[in-house]
This record gives structure tokens, C-alpha cells and sequence, in this order.
């Protein structure tokens, strides 16, 4: 490692340009007496540029940068899950071990606990050739996740010897016949996506529990999803929700540039929230990044970039990962911070002219993939958006929409009447219904997808009544069409609105869902037959045993009951006719 | 490194003093300019190289001129703090205003504070009663919260500030507040509005006072708030106590900024503020909180006027993004003579289901709140279809949504600037009363258990 000594010239803010070495682009660099880490970002004749990631203020001209060879890496290995860490995967309890409750600077903490010994089991053997990728062994991370120990990219050969037992992750574990030392621990840079070897299409759906997302605009294991919305639509929400109840084995949540509040209410909650696909608490599998807003903003930059190096490794050992970005205007933000501070030449709204390439590089690691170890693995990439004024007309929303395949929008009025999620169902979609339809068919009703299209029908045609329905008053309409309408406000308050701080109604499953929406359209068919058969309208929306299906979905065991309050609602609607 | 004084500026613009060639100075430190009349002003270096040291002046850069004397003082600002500061009014730079002695420092805090470390933080849940229904009923406010007043000019935004002030209790414990009020550019009758208030009530002598008032330096206001904050860490993280910050007006704070920018011909992001104004903000409003093994606590009521009365406008808009909800004055309730005139529909405080319910305030508190939006949002929309087709188009349930509007702003909103109304029997009990004013069979909101316990008509008992 080339180490070199060289000086500051200026410092603005976070930028401090450096003279007197010559680094390499992305090289990280000690700058400063107190050895603040910094990233290198430009090179200008004899100056370097240096973003730092931590506060500069009372730093001076004259005082020392230093090399140090390697470009922004994360460490990589067991250890990573239930952690909390920075932009710069510093671990934030260790952060607190060393400086207190508030985060001073200078401090360097390991990504991984170096000590730790883990119980590795070896899964190859002495004469097996290895390739990048290949498990060697495992380790129990924690109580749900194994640990895949690989070959790092890059390496291959014949392995010489390899043994199970205590280790730590910087210990040897594996030696190839070449020499090669393998430890559990890899690093990788972070702004390089690592290796994989071909992309497929998505097939599976990330089933979240959320029925407006799962039911009508889903995501696909491995697909990428946009939510742009206002101040208190909904989007920490949104994520927070993914992250508890979406069916990915591990869970990669970065807090970029938002609430500390918020990152802490996690910490406090995933410990004890259960995850229903293992029994166990969802913090097994869940990996945290929290660059608060008020936290240095070129760890803001960096820390998308760590959190989805970390998400591609697991991705790596066969899981499928789904990480969530809030905000990613924020990290844009730190983009165009930074670069109004090289005086580069701004694009639309202040932003870098690259702003759209980098939305896209970033989004291009998300995927569902043919790992380098032939294993089937996928990064699944949900990224909230904050646009200026709720206008979704700006760069970071455009640059979004035009790489996602989901867009879930948020509607500041729906939050307003505090219909949740506040996801507008006129003008979300998503583009995988498609490739996900014969999943559907083989896993939940071969008749799904038709289902799926009727209630989003009926949600188009009341929009078109509602106009109506704003020149005349709704008694204005003929007796069919109010019908429309009231169902088509029960699929909004029975079935769209779902609270996400109710114990039962936080998370519906899959096929519950559906029986829902059946129930809805069969309420539509009986209603009809009744009003042939001569009953009136008040009478057949008013049958006792509706209320109580609909509130019914807030009491547990409501998969099991509702088939029989279906009946009694069919049976009462009929009982309209007779009263006539 | 002190003492030095240099005669090298070279430019000055708006609040900008450029200077050629020193010794190495500190980003961030600060600086002293002697005038050549002998008048002292202070400021900050906001760039430092080699070659140029770019320094923001606090009191403007009026009479500035090429003979001006500038020293480094080799340190970034600091507050002199301690708990002799209760009871103080201080100018918007810390120094006493109010003829008092200067403040002998228990320790000297920078000013721009250390971010607290998300892992050290610990969930605010404390209810705050306000007696405010509106707020205690829909946008309840918790200890350690930052809770902003949207509000705009001519509207009585200080009278709401301050009835929280006076009023907000814990349900069950007399932990008393500690206010510190922070004025940034507002009108000297406006900051007398305030002192008469706090005199009156003799909250005064429990409060600290920061004040940059409207005649008073323009870029001062940039480091008031953070005095403001800083002496509030101090307060609550040194020495226990719950602390109550008051500011206004963040509207005028964020015009500076705008200034500083405009000066330093930075790319302007929208409508002219700088691009960093979000960052800049957060590290004011995330100085709100409790944290870990800490007694105190900190909570946040920033007041901002939104210019145009438009919550889109990016100085409202940036603070929603960062605070834990708004209050949201309206105009239009104003204009019909309700006080307090907050419109509960973009109102929001996002940390209230952490502080409500079974325990701390009442079990039936979420479902009743949602029940209140859902049907007074409603019942608003209807009032422009009434408009058009008349109320004869209306259906039953229709009607009676729209009737319940008005009921809930005249009996729900209104209130005196001195009514306190408790939690339980004030507020939750009159939301029941009002909402039987509409068939339980269209209050789909509440839960079955809580209508049959809390309904004022069809409860069971
Ligand atoms: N699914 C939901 N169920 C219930 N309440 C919700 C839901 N989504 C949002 N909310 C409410 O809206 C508030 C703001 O949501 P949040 O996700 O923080 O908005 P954003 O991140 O868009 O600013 C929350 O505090 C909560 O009260
Ligand atoms: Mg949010």
C-alpha cells in the first residue's frame, strides 16, 4: 500500500481539497489532525477533492492528508445481521461505546465484530475446487440465518485444508493449494456491484401483507419499486411495513437522511415483533443503516451504497434480500450538495447532470439473479422518494419512474381523510402482474388475476361515477350505479385501507386476501339479484352481517370465520326481497 | 494563534467579507472585525484555503471597509452555559439584554451541535395534555417531540404557542417545563406580546430568552436558534430538566439562509433557498429528543409563517419533511371566528400512537381520533357538493356527515385561550357526544368494544 502525505488548501463545508498527493479516484484518505475519513471524488490538476464524512468545522488549512490506499469498502461476514450502523458501516453502538450519546468525529469502528469467534462449519472438504461463490461452510448468524461462508470473487482453486470449529472472521479457515488464505471476512468496495452470473425475470411476488400492494400492484422478488409522496403521506410507513412483514429472508433498511427518531423506533420494535414465516423475531434477519438527516451528508451519499453491497452478499449465498431506501431524495440531495461545492455545472433544479445515471446504476444492482455459485438468489429494491411540494414533475421522481417497474404514489388527500395506506389506486402500477400471473394461478386461485382485473375495474368506474356524482348528488344516479358505488367504497374502507398499527390488521396473508376481494364481488352479485328480485337499495347495503364481515378482518382468526359471515350476509341480503 | 489582525480584505458582498492570505484558519471559526471607528462586529469563516478566507458577518457588513481590522480568534463559537441562564433574557448573539450580569460559564458548548447517535435515542411516549382538544384529541403531542405551528401572518399562531406553554402537564406527574424561547426576526410588539405573557403568568422566571428581533442584525439570526438549542441540550442532557422550545419565526431564520447563499453565488435550489436547507434545518429541529440514561428531555414547537399561505412553499415544506408532524393553522376557521383555528385535516403528529391509548391517555383514543378525520374530512368535502346541488341530493348519511362538520368546529375546535380541557372528560368524552350526532352504523371507524363502552346512546351497560 502506497501511503503519501500531503496538505490541505481549502475547506467548504464538507469538500476539502487537498495538495501535495496523488490519490487515486475513490481512494479513502485520512484528512485533518484528528485523521477524519474522507473519500477522494475528483482530481484537479495538483489538487485532490476529498468529500469527508464527518463534520469539518475548526479543521485548517495546512493540515495533513493522508493515503491510505484502498477505496471505500465494507466489511463483509457473519455479524452483519441485527446491526445498526452509520453511512460508513461504523457500528452505531460501538459509536456509542467510545464518544457518548452524541457522535463526535475521528472515531473508527469495524463494520464487523473482529473478535467474535463464530462456530464455522465446514462444508467443503480438502481436494474440492472452489470458484468465487462457492460455500465453503456455514455459520448460524443468528437464530434464523445461516451464514454462507463464500469464496471471495476473484479466487479460485483447490483447496489444500479446511476445518470447522471457533474462528473469528479474520482467522484462516480455508487454505487453497495455491497458498490462498480464505477468512469468513471479505471486503468489497462499495460503489462496485458484485458479480453474478446472468440476471433472470422476476417470477415470484415479495409478498408484503399489505393488500393494496399485494393484490393490486405487486412487487417481484428481485423487481424495484418507487414511492414518491408528500410529508406525512405514508412512505416511512410504507417501508417500515415491507420491512417487517415481506416474505424476503433478509431485510437491508437504510434511513438516509430522515428521522433519528424513526431508525430508533425500529431498533425498538423488530426485536420484538415476530416474523410469521420462522416464529422468530424479524431483528434476525434484518440489517440496519441510519444516516439521519442531521448526520454528515457525504455518509448520506455513501451509505445507499453500503447498505446495497450488503444487501448483494447476502444475495450472494442464494437469499432473496429486500432493501429499503428512505429517503433516496435525500441521498440525491447529498449529491447535488456536494457537487455545488466542486462548482460542477448544475442540471435541472441544482442537481448533477448525472443524477438520472446514478438513480439507474443504483437501481440496476436490484435483481433476481443465477449467482456465481449457480444458486438462485435476488435483491429486491424499494426506494421512497420525497418530492418538493408533493410534485412529482422533479428530477429525483422523474429519474425514478423512468427505471422502476412499481410505482406506488402517495396522495397527500387520502392521508388527509386518513384513508391508509394513502396509496392513490387510479395512478399506481406496477409492470410485473404478467410475469407473476402463473405463480398466482399455481399457489393461490387459478382465477386470480381475473379477480384482481374486476376490482380494479370497479375502482375505474366509480371514478368515472364519482364525476357524476359531483354535478348530481349520488341519489341522482339510477339504482345500479349506486350500487357500483357502494361497492366500490367497500373494497376502499374494507379491503385498500389497512392500519398498519392494528395487531390484526397490520398484515393480511396472501390467499386471505383474496377471499376478501371474493367476498367483496359476491356481496356485488347477491346485491344485484336482490335489487332484480324487487328489495331496496338502503336495505340490501344495511344487512347487519356486512358491518360485521368488515369489521370482522380486525379480530384474529378472521381466515377461518369469514367464509360463515359470508353466508350470513348472503343469506341476509336475500332476506331484502322477502321483506318487500 | 490569536491576537493577529489583518488588513487584507479584498471584497465585500451583502453579508460576505472575502480577505486574502492569513495564517491557516479554522472552517467554522470565529472572527472579530474592528471597524475603523472602533465599533466591533463578529463573524464566521464559511470557506478557508490557502489563498482566500470567506467570512460571514452576523451584524451585516455596513461601514466595512478595506481598513477594517479582522482577527482570528482560533476557535468555533461557544456558548458560555449554566443553570443561571433560567430566568435570563439574552440578545440573539447570547449576550444579556436584560441588564444582568454576563453569564458565568459551568462549561462552554459549541454551538452547532453533535448529532445525537439514532441508537441512543429513545422512543418519546409521554403524553403532553395541552388542554388543546383539537391537538390532544388528533395531533397529540409527546415529550421530546418537534411539533411545528404552520401558520401565516395575521394569524394567532403566538396565542396558541403560548396557551401550550402555559398549559402542557404530564396526565400524572407535576415534571414542570423549562422554556426556552428563541426570537428570530419577529416584531418588537410581537416579542412584548410574548414577555407580557410569560410575566403574567409567572413563567418567566422559569424560562430563558433569546432574542433577535425584527430591527436587529439579519445573519445574527443564524446562530440564535442554535444558541437557543445549545443552552437547551445543556438544560436537559446536563442537568435534567424537560425542556420547552419555543421558536419563531423559522420563516425569517430561513430568509437569512437564503441571503448567505445569494451572497456566496451559490446554484439556489427552489424559490432561491439554498439546496442545503433541508440539512441545515434538520440540525435544528433533530436537536429534539431523549435520549438513552438522560433524565431531560426536549421538545421542539418551531413557529413558521408560510409565505402565501402555501404549505408548498419550500420553508413548510422542508420542516414537514423533518419534524414529527405539523400544526396546521387555517385561515379560513380563523376567518369564521374559531379559536384556536387548526385544521385538523393536514395536521399530523407522527409520534402520537406511540403516546396514546389504554394507560396513557384512554383505549378508545386512536379509534375515536380516526373516527374524527374520517368524518369531519367528509363532511368537509361534501360542504362544495352542497354548493353545487343542494343539500336534496344528499343521502341520509350524507346529511348527516355534513351537519356533523359544522358541530365539530363550533363545539370540538372552539375553545377560550384559557379553557384547559383534561383528556378524558374534556375532550375524548365531548368527541363521543358529538359523534353520536351521527347512526353508529356509519362510524365504521370505531371498534365494536369501544361504542359499546363509550357511546353516549347505544352503550351497552
Ligand atoms: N398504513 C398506515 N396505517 C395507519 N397509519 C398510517 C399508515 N401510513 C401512514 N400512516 C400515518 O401517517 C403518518 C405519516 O406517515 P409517514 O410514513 O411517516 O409519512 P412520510 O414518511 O411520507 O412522511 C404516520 O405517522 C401515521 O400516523
Ligand atoms: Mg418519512
Amino acid at each position: 500500500m502506497s501511503k503519501e502525505n500531503g496538505v490541505i488548501y481549502r475547506i467548504s463545508g464538507p469538500v476539502v481539497t487537498a495538495v501535495g498527493i496523488s490519490p487515486r479516484m475513490y481512494e479513502v484518505v485520512r484528512v485533518g489532525d484528528e485523521g477524519l475519513m474522507g473519500e477522494v471524488i475528483e482530481l484537479h490538476g495538483e489538487q485532490s477533492v476529498i468529500q469527508v464524512y464527518e463534520e469539518t468545522s475548526g479543521v485548517r488549512p495546512g493540515e495533513p492528508v493522508i493515503r491510505t490506499g484502498q477505496t471505500l469498502s465494507v466489511q463483509l461476514g457473519p455479524g452483519l445481521l441485527t446491526k445498526i450502523y452509520d453511512g460508513i458501516q461504523r457500528p452505531l453502538p460501538e459509536l456509542e461505546k467510545t464518544m457518548g450519546v452524541f457522535i463526535k468525529r475521528g472515531v473508527d469502528a469495524d463494520g464487523l465484530d473482529l473478535k467474535k469467534n463464530w462456530n464455522f462449519n465446514a462444508t467443503a472438504k480438502a481436494g474440492d475446487s472452489v470458484t468465487p461463490g462457492y460455500v465453503i461452510g456455514t455459520v448460524q448468524e443468528t437464530k434464523t440465518i445461516e451464514h454462507r461462508v463464500m469464496i471471495p470473487p476473484g479466487t479460485s482453486g483447490v483447496i489444500k485444508s479446511i476445518s470447522s470449529g471457533e474462528f473469528n472472521v479474520t482467522q484462516t479457515v480455508c487454505t487453497l493449494e495455491d497458498g490462498n488464505e480464505i477468512q469468513m471476512m471479505q471486503k468489497w468496495p462499495v460503489r462496485t456491484p458484485r458479480p453474478f452470473t446472468k440476471k433472470h425475470a422476476p417470477e415470484v411476488p415479495l409478498q408484503t401483507g399489505q393488500r393494496i400492494l399485494d393484490f393490486l400492484f405487486p412487487l417481484a422478488k428481485g423487481g424495484t419499486a418507487g414511492i414518491p409522496g408528500p410529508f406525512g403521506s405514508g412512505k416511512t410507513v410504507t417501508q417500515q411495513q415491507l420491512a417487517k412483514w415481506s416474505d424476503a429472508d433478509i431485510v437491508v433498511y437504510i434511513g438516509c437522511g430522515e428521522r433519528g427518531n424513526e431508525m430508533t423506533e425500529v431498533l425498538d420494535e423488530f426485536p420484538h415483533l415476530i416474523d410469521p414465516k420462522t416464529g422468530e423475531a424479524l431483528m434476525n434477519r434484518t440489517t440496519m443503516i441510519a444516516n439521519t438527516s442531521n448526520m454528515p451528508v457525504a455518509a448520506r451519499e455513501a451509505s445507499v451504497y453500503t447498505g446495497i453491497t450488503i444487501a448483494e452478499y447476502f444475495r450472494d449465498m442464494g437469499y432473496d434480500v429486500a432493501l429499503m431506501a428512505d429517503s433516496t431524495s435525500r441521498w440525491a440531495e447529498a449529491m447535488r450538495e456536494i457537487s455545488s461545492r466542486l462548482e460542477e455545472m448544475p442540471g435541472e433544479e441544482g442537481y448533477p447532470a448525472y443524477l438520472s445515471s446514478r438513480l439507474a446504476e443504483f437501481y440496476e444492482r436490484a435483481g433476481r439473479v443465477e449467482t456465481l455459485a449457480g444458486g438462485d438468489g435476488s435483491v429486491s429494491v424499494i426506494g421512497a422518494v420525497s418530492p418538493p411540494g408533493g410534485d412529482i414533475s422533479e428530477p429525483v421522481s422523474q429519474g425514478t419512474l423512468r427505471i422502476v417497474k412499481v410505482f406506488w404514489g402517495l396522495d397527500a388527500g387520502l392521508a388527509r381523510q386518513r384513508h391508509f395506506p394513502a396509496i392513490n389506486w387510479l395512478n399506481s402500477y406496477s409492470l410485473y402482474p404478467p410475469s407473476l400471473d402463473q405463480w398466482y394461478r399455481d399457489n393461490i386461485n387459478s382465477n386470480f388475476p381475473e379477480i384482481r382485473t374486476e376490482i380494479s375495474a370497479l375502482l375505474q368506474v366509480e371514478a368515472e361515477l364519482q364525476e357524476i356524482v359531483q354535478l348530481v348528488g349520488s341519489d341522482a344516479l339510477p339504482v345500479d350505479q349506486q350500487l357500483t358505488l357502494e361497492v366500490a367504497r367497500m373494497i376502499r374502507e374494507f379491503f385498500l385501507q389497512q392500519n398498519a398499527f392494528h395487531d390484526v390488521d397490520t398484515y393480511t396473508d396472501l390467499k386471505l386476501q383474496y377471499t376478501m376481494a371474493k367476498a367483496i364481488l359476491s356481496f356485488q352479485e347477491e346485491s344485484k339479484k336482490a335489487l332484480a328480485g324487487g328489495a331496496a337499495l338502503e336495505d340490501v347495503v344495511n344487512v347487519p352481517a356486512r358491518t360485521d364481515l368488515m369489521r370482522g378482518r380486525f379480530e384474529s382468526g378472521y381466515d377461518v370465520k369469514i367464509d360463515e359471515m359470508l353466508e350470513t350476509m348472503i343469506k341476509q341480503i336475500a332476506e331484502t326481497m322477502e321483506d318487500n | 494563534m490569536t491576537g493577529k489582525e489583518y488588513r487584507t480584505i479584498t471584497d465585500v458582498k451583502g453579508p460576505l467579507v472575502f480577505l486574502n492570505k492569513t495564517e491557516p484558519v479554522a472552517f467554522g471559526e470565529i472572527v472579530e472585525l474592528r471597524l475603523t471607528d472602533g465599533t466591533l462586529k463578529n463573524g464566521q469563516v464559511l470557506d478557508t484555503s490557502d489563498d482566500q478566507v470567506i467570512v460571514q458577518v452576523f451584524e451585516g457588513t455596513a461601514s466595512i471597509d478595506k481598513q477594517t481590522g479582522i482577527k482570528f480568534l482560533g476557535d468555533v463559537f461557544k456558548l458560555p452555559v449554566s443553570t443561571d441562564m433560567i430566568g435570563r433574557i439574552l440578545d440573539g448573539a447570547g449576550r444579556p439584554r436584560d441588564g444582568g450580569p454576563a453569564i458565568v460559564a459551568d462549561e462552554m458548548a459549541d454551538i452547532i451541535g453533535a448529532a445525537i447517535n439514532p441508537y441512543s435515542r429513545q422512543s418519546p411516549d409521554t403524553f403532553i395534555q395541552t388542554g388543546i382538544s383539537a391537538i390532544d384529541a388528533c395531533t397529540s403531542l409527546v415529550r421530546g417531540q418537534k411539533l411545528p405551528i404552520f401558520s401565516a401572518s395575521g394569524l394567532p399562531h403566538n396565542d396558541i404557542a403560548l396557551q401550550i406553554a402555559r398549559q402542557a402537564k404530564l396526565v400524572d406527574s407535576d415534571d414542570d417545563f423549562v422554556v426556552v424561547f428563541c426570537a428570530m426576526g419577529i416584531t418588537a410588539e410581537e416579542y412584548n406580546f410574548f414577555v407580557h405573557d410569560l410575566e403574567r403568568t409567572g413563567a418567566l422566571e422559569n424560562a430563558c430568552l433569546f432574542v433577535n428581533l425584527a430591527d436587529d442584525p439579519a445573519v445574527e439570526r443564524l446562530i440564535t436558534p442554535r444558541l437557543a438549542l445549545t443552552a437547551a441540550e445543556y438544560l436537559a442532557f446536563e442537568k435534567d430538566y424537560h425542556v420547552l422550545v419555543i421558536y419563531t419565526d423559522m420563516t425569517n431564520y430561513c430568509e437569512s439562509l437564503r441571503q448567505i447563499g445569494a451572497a456566496r453565488e451559490e446554484v439556489p435550489g427552489r424559490r432561491g433557498y439554498p439546496g442545503y436547507m433541508y440539512t441545515d434545518l434538520a440540525m435544528l429541529y433533530e436537536r429534539a429528543g431523549l435520549v438513552k440514561g438522560k433524565k431531560g428531555s426536549i421538545t421542539q414547537f418551531p413557529i413558521l409563517t408560510m409565505p402565501g399561505d402555501d404549505i408548498t412553499h419550500p420553508i413548510p415544506d422542508l420542516s414537514g419533511y423533518i419534524t414529527e408532524g405539523q400544526i396546521v393553522i387555517s385561515r379560513e376557521l380563523h376567518q369564521k371566528g374559531i379559536y384556536p383555528p387548526i385544521n385538523v385535516l393536514p395536521s399530523l403528529s407522527r409520534l402520537m400512537n406511540a403516546g396514546i391509548g389504554d394507560g396513557k391517555t384512554r383505549e378508545d383514543h386512536k379509534s375515536v381520533s380516526d373516527q374524527l378525520y374520517a368524518a369531519y374530512a367528509q363532511g368537509r368535502e361534501l360542504r362544495g357538493l352542497v354548493a353545487i346541488v343542494g343539500e336534496d341530493a344528499l343521502n341520509e348519511r350524507d346529511l348527516q356527515l355534513l351537519k356533523f362538520s359544522d358541530i365539530f368546529e363550533d363545539k370540538f375546535l372552539r375553545q377560550s385561550r384559557d379553557e384547559d380541557r383534561p383528556i378524558q372528560e374534556g375532550t375524548l368524552d365531548l368527541a363521543w357526544k358529538l359523534l353520536s350526532n351521527i347512526d353508529t352504523k356509519y362510524l365504521v371507524r370505531l371498534d365494536q368494544k369501544w361504542i359499546d363502552k363509550y357511546h353516549p346512546t347505544d352503550k351497552k351497560e
